[in-house]
């Protein structure tokens, strides 16, 4: 059974259909000892399968050691959202109920390359000079 | 989270990570996350709740400046 209802398809399809440039989804997973890997990897081949734009690469956990150690990914399920370039965007977990308008973002972001952040913050984060590791911790609902 | 990955396209030195809490039960414990969102900065920092955007880059960049 799909876990996007046509109502979902039509809307993300819709969202998707502005996306600029190319954008990888790349989904980590494993058959055993995952409860939502087999569900993320649905997801993700039906998100993937609504836009020309998005390409899906799926990697196991356990047996795909360089694409593991390339990603730096620590637990599973695991996606990475890649534009031009990794920015830096990881889902652990399945990327479902309020974390999805979360994901579509992200694959906008990483398509254009760009947000819609102000002057003054990019002026912020400028400032920065060393790795942020930032950890949001999130529910489905 | 919208924000946070913002912020990791904008910074090649930000990185964002999503972490579905009821998958990942240890680190809620670990981080002590109780409410939702929590964003844990470099392991050393936590900022609490959706904030808006200046407050949420404000507290970032303290959080990164001293860690």
């Amino acid at each position: 059974m799909a876990l996007l209802s046509d109502r979902d398809e039509r809307d993300v399809r819709a969202q998707l259909a502005s996306l600029d440039g190319a954008v990888t989804l790349v989904c980590f997973t494993q058959e055993l000892a995952c409860q939502y890997c087999r569900e993320t990897e649905q997801l993700l081949k039906e998100v993937a399968a609504l836009s020309d734009k998005i390409r899906l690469e799926i990697y196991n956990f356990q047996l795909d050691k360089t694409q593991v150690a390339q990603f730096r990914v620590d637990k599973i399920p695991a996606t990475v959202v890649v534009g031009a370039k990794d920015y830096g965007i990881r889902f652990y977990g399945i990327p479902l109920g309020y974390e999805f308008g979360a994901f579509l973002a992200a694959i906008k972001d990483v398509s254009r390359g760009g947000t819609d952040l102000s002057p003054e913050s990019r002026a912020a984060l400028a400032e920065i000079v060393q790795p942020v590791h930032l950890q949001v911790f999130s529910t489905p609902t | 989270m919208r924000l946070a990955q913002q912020l990791a396209v904008e910074s090649d030195l930000i990185t964002a990570d999503l972490v579905e809490v009821t998958e990942f039960p240890h680190l809620a414990q670990r981080y002590s996350v109780r409410a939702v969102p929590r964003t844990v900065v470099n392991e050393t920092a936590s900022i609490e709740g959706a904030l808006p955007e200046s407050e949420f880059v404000r507290a970032v960049v303290a959080a990164a400046h001293k860690s």
